[in-house]
């Protein structure tokens, strides 16, 4: 449980923070609340030189209302997500599954950008802004761009960051009105998900991300349309697996894992339509 | 095997003295523990210390065929490094194991670290020396060995079949069979499972567990100045066992041996063992002549502390038109794992005498274990140690027999409890159960559960297409604990008594010092043991020290585990208190110039029957005994007694778990809704802490029951080692757990108590597996294999209704 030596900075600034990995280059690593990363270090599953420390970009935590959309700073943690009375207005779909992330004391550490930038298909945040339809604002040395969730998450552990650039925001669309629901299935309360839903209906749209049933979030886009074209609840779960690709584990086969992802996907609708 | 016939019968009330027992007392360990302040091994601050990493074997099984360590030695901090053959003299012996179950047992050779062959993922190689722990960790990374990979040999049966053969030296993977049949005349057994109106034949497999004791193992081996003494701290539950151990295989002169624990964080007897970096860091400290220390990573505590269960278990049970068993075979191959340590070959016959249960068992009875080695990380007692599997056995194969019989699995037990009048009640094994009252624990959970109505509610809820089933689950158990008649003992071939010292001492000032040779890591012997010396002497609890796990403080003792302490332990300290207050009354006899017969001892003070004005207090004596200024003649000074109590008998707690369980048809996840433990372990010293163990032990069974497994894959890989694959249960994830009252106060012992440290875990497992196939056995389910995970329930309905 002792990583391997590295060296560590505290950036003052995200422009201070994007200037330093530049600097340090490729085996440099932003460390926000460390939940992520510090565990690979231990294992020595990741082995970083430098550490670039933006625990401290408190200007990067808040949770504001942006016109159509709420803008969460990337160093928000999951705590403030959570409890955040902004969202629970406007995409209380997003607070609740922050509530299901780890146990207190990993949602006390634990960022919203650390866990989009890390990108772990088995984690909730990243499937749930991809199934709200979130943009997320990068900041590189030549300036910020938005980047649409759905283009975002490119394989295993990647993103479509560039190795000089910080996700610095996530901004989701305000959602008044939407039925929504969180399905996560885990053998303990404090686990990762097997396999999670994270769902809303509103009118006649819908958004359904999927949580660990590919190497990356998955919007399972064939069910909203099959929603949209009137297909009944049932009939459109069943697509729910279309374009996964799933892993076997300790805790699920293939075959388990697609049928909990159709099961949880049906129980995530029908509780979002209620 | 020895029968005992000679049970010193006593039914004394447990409360004698001043109230202090049965008192819900919070314990006097707990705000060390919980403000951080208690002293753990890894905590001591040691100048000079070298830290020790060990290098493991990545493989299952593989030939050693080089190890070069010179990267090592280069790294920054390193002073030493060795491979196993470079250490290979420095050993006196084997690592120890003390229970050769028959004289024919293969037992391989055992050292260290391994020279030629590394037989399991986790087995040490090699070793570095370095001024911090981080650093000697680097350099581990830097040592190259060779290997030539062997195939790994994980399941049970084929270890049998000798394909691949670990241990060349053994020419066999079989260790040893272990019979014990019972029977009027040859063939009982047999002509039961032939005659008899029912028969169930079942399989059932133990999952290997791991015990995760919270803090894991750390060692400091402390040089003392000039002239070769050594003092040990280890995280260990048994300091007695280790010092006279590391002194046969070092070679020490055992009166140069010290052991120490300082606060240790839990054990489930994992820590009940002697081990491989406890001789290394004795060894090295003390040819280098500095203080040597190790601390246990989570990750090397799953692969390099022993594990528990197991087994498989095939058992037969058969049983006349009523339901009342005529006949038992059980026949167990049991998981070794790569060497034998200090007490595996023993823990399948623990259990060996408890496939009974509670009930009346005819001298029909076959039991026959074979051992075998593996290429895994060794097992050895973990809580309950042979008895959680037997009860397993039993209650589970009840619950088949009663799904045969289409009766409720309640009334089938009732059948065949042994009646409370029975007891002191002579078992087909020989062994005596001093005490029982099967009926009243099973009435006291049915009523708390509210049985009958329940199963109505499950009648109405299990529909054949219900989303979600019901299940309810019973079982009892007996316990064999309080480890043991040091006779009963040897003719298990075991090579250590059962005996426990105490040491009772009243100082000037009228202070109580108790000493003991138990070694708590969790229980509370702090707050239990001065309950008992503070009852016994009528004073506060407050005013009474327990002093322990210092071989140097204690130098008798043998150690905590199998539920002994207090009903061998804390017996001895209330019978060294007895004799403590004999020597008393003689003084105050003697200065109050009285018969000692005429002497009343209450409230910490001596009366004089008949003479109200006479009265001397203890805090008096004690100060009169020390100053020896005026005591009866051929009386020594000071107020001091040893005790040491070998029992006369195991001890026997038991009792009666209920549980309801639902199970998500969809998903097969399964929601412990309610769990009701009645366990019946005699008078209670401090409820508080019998509730404590009860509950941990409860969720340790439940555990096995529904999360946790240490699961290899084919190549020998230990594919849960961490805590996030390990799925050790939290609060959050179990239920609340309602604890009913039955107390058998124990014949055996002055105070009336039983063990009570492994009674939950026993209770658990059956109970909530007997309700996950209650629930299920009306969709077509058999059975299914512990842990009854979401994943295993779900294709058990699948393939049921295939
Ligand atoms: C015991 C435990 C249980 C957990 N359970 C869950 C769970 O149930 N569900 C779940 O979703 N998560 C879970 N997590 C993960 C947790 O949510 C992490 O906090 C999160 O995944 C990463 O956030 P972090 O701020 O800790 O990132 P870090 O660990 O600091 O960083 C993670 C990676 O992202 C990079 N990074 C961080 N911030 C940025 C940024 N702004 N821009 C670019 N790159 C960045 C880092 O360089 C690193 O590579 C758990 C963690 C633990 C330790």
């Amino acid at each position: 449980m002792i990583p391997a030596a590295f060296d560590y900075v505290r950036a003052e600034s995200a422009e201070e923070a994007i200037s330093l990995i530049g600097q340090h280059g490729d085996e440099s690593k932003f460390l926000a609340g460390g939940h992520s990363l510090l565990p690979l270090m231990k294992l020595r599953l990741a082995q970083p030189t430098v550490l670039i420390d933006i625990g401290r970009l408190t200007d990067l935590s808040y949770i504001r209302e942006d016109g159509d959309v709420i803008a969460i700073g990337a160093m928000t943690r999951h705590m403030d997500v959570e409890n955040s009375p902004v969202l629970a207005e406007h995409a209380p779909l997003l607070a609740h599954a922050a509530s299901h992330v780890g146990d207190p004391q990993v949602r006390h550490r634990g960022t919203i950008g650390g866990s989009i930038a890390h990108s772990d298909s088995a984690s909730d945040l990243p499937a749930t802004t991809l199934a709200l339809g979130a943009t997320y604002v990068a900041q590189g040395p030549n300036g910020t761009r938005e980047i649409a969730a759905g283009d975002f998450y490119k394989g295993f552990l990647t993103t479509d960051l560039a190795a000089d650039e910080m996700l610095t925001e996530i901004r989701v669309p305000k959602m008044q009105g939407a039925g929504w629901s969180f399905q996560k299935f885990n053998r303990r309360a404090q686990d990762w998900a097997i396999v999670g839903v994270a769902a809303w209906r509103r009118n006649g749209d819908s958004g359904i991300g999927l949580v660990n049933m590919s190497s990356v979030p998955v919007l399972a886009s064939g069910v909203s349309s099959a929603l949209s074209g009137g297909a009944s609840i049932e009939d459109a779960a069943a697509l729910a697996t279309e374009g996964c690709d799933p892993t076997a584990d300790l805790n699920a086969s293939i075959e388990y894992r697609e049928h909990l992802a159709r099961i949880l996907t049906k129980r995530a609708l029908e509780a979002s339509s209620s | 095997m020895t029968v005992i016939d000679d049970m010193e019968a006593s039914t004394e009330s447990i409360a004698a003295g001043n109230g202090v027992l049965g008192q819900r007392m919070l314990r006097k360990e707990d705000p060390a523990l919980l403000t951080g302040e208690a002293v753990f091994t890894n905590d001591m601050k040691v100048p000079g210390a070298l830290h020790l990493a060990v290098l493991r074997s990545p493989y299952a099984h593989a030939k050693i065929l080089s190890v070069d360590v010179s990267g090592a030695l280069a790294m920054p901090g390193v002073l030493h490094a060795y491979s196993g053959a470079d250490l290979a003299d420095s050993w006196a012996a084997p690592m120890p194991c003390a229970w050769p179950v028959t004289d024919d047992m293969k037992n391989p050779a055992h050292y260290p670290l391994a020279v030629s062959k590394a037989t399991y993922v986790g087995d040490g190689v090699a070793c570095v020396l370095a001024t911090s722990d981080a650093a000697a960790r680097d350099a581990i990374e830097a040592i190259d060995v060779e290997y030539e990979p062997l195939p790994a040999v994980i399941d049970l049966e084929d270890a049998l079949s000798d394909n691949v053969v670990i241990h060349d030296e053994l020419g066999t993977n079989a260790s040893y069979t272990w019979p014990l049949v019972i029977e009027e005349t040859e063939g009982d057994c047999q002509k039961a499972m032939d005659e008899s109106a029912y028969v169930v034949k079942e399989r059932y497999v133990q999952q290997r567990l791991i015990p995760m004791a919270m803090e894991p193992r750390a060692v400091v081996a402390m040089p003392q100045p000039f002239g070769g003494d050594m003092t040990l701290y280890s995280s260990t539950q048994v300091p007695h066992i280790l010092k006279v151990m590391t002194a046969l295989t070092l070679g020490i002169p055992e009166q140069q041996m010290r052991v120490v624990c300082p606060a240790v964080g839990g054990g489930f007897g994992s820590k009940l063992n002697v081990y491989a970096e406890e001789l290394l860091c004795v060894q090295l400290a003390q040819t280098l002549k500095v203080p040597v220390r190790w601390n246990e990573e989570r990750g090397e505590n799953t692969q390099a502390t022993i594990h528990g269960r197991a087994q498989i278990q095939d058992i037969e049970l058969a049983a006349d038109e009523q339901g009342k068993i005529t006949g038992m075979r059980v026949r167990l191959i049991g998981d070794m794992g790569a060497y034998l340590q200090l007490v595996t070959p023993g823990v399948p016959l623990l259990g060996a005498f408890l496939y009974g249960g509670v009930y009346e068992i005819p001298k029909a009875f076959d039991f026959s274990c074979t051992s075998v080695f593996t290429t895994m990380t060794p097992t050895d007692a973990y809580r309950g140690a042979g008895r959680p599997e037997a009860t397993y056995a039993i209650e589970h194969a009840m619950d088949a027999l009663a799904r045969k019989m289409d009766i409720d699995p309640l009334e089938l037990r009732r059948r065949n409890f042994i009646p409370k009048e029975a007891f002191p009640y002579e078992a087909y094994t020989g062994l005596t159960y001093d005490s029982g009252d099967h009926d009243k624990a099973a009435t006291v959970a049915e009523n708390i559960l509210g049985y009958a109505d329940l199963r109505a509610k499950q009648a109405a809820q299990n529909t054949p297409d219900a989303k979600k089933r019901l299940g309810i689950g019973v079982s009892t158990y007996f316990e064999m604990c309080g480890l043991a008649p040091s006779r009963v003992l040897a003719s298990l071939n075991y090579s250590a008594g059962g005996w426990e010292s105490a040491t009772v001492r009243v100082l000037p000032t009228s202070k109580i010092q108790v000493v003991t040779g138990t070694a708590p890591h969790g229980q509370g012997h702090e707050t239990a043991w001065s309950m008992i010396a503070a009852d016994k002497f009528g004073v506060d609890p407050a005013d009474v020290d327990v002093l322990h796990s210092d071989t140097a403080i204690a130098p008798l003792g043998l150690d905590t585990y199998g539920s002994r302490s207090l009903p061998v332990g804390g017996v001895a300290i209330g019978m060294a208190c007895d004799k403590v207050i004999e020597k008393a009354r003689k003084i105050a006899a003697h200065q109050m110039e009285a018969n000692e017969e005429d002497l009343e001892f209450a409230g910490g003070m001596f009366t004089v029957k008949g003479s109200p004005d006479k009265e001397m207090p203890l805090a008096a004596i004690a100060f009169e005994a020390f100053t020896a200024h005026d005591l009866p003649d051929d009386l020594e000074p000071n107020l001091e007694v040893q005790v040491t109590y070998d029992p006369p008998n195991f001890s026997w707690p038991f009792g009666t778990h209920m549980c309801v369980v639902e199970i998500d048809v969809e998903t097969g996840e399964t929601d412990v809704l309610e769990y009701v433990a009645v366990d019946d372990c005699g008078n209670k010293v401090n409820p508080l802490i019998v509730d404590g163990q009860v509950h941990g032990g409860v969720v340790q069974g439940l555990a096995q029951a529904l999360y946790e497994e240490a699961a290899y894959d084919s190549d020998g890989n230990l594919q849960s080692s961490s805590l996030a694959e390990y799925l050790v249960p939290a609060a959050s994830d179990v239920p609340s757990i309602t604890t009913g009252e039955s107390i058998t106060p124990s014949p055996t012992n002055p105070l009336g108590v039983k063990g009570v440290g492994e009674a939950g875990t026993i209770g658990a497992a059956p109970c909530i597996m007997n309700a996950v196939v209650d629930a299920l056995s009306g969709l077509g389910v058999q059975d299914i294999q512990m842990p009854a995970s979401p994943l295993k329930v779900w294709t058990a309905i699948q393939e049921a209704q295939a």
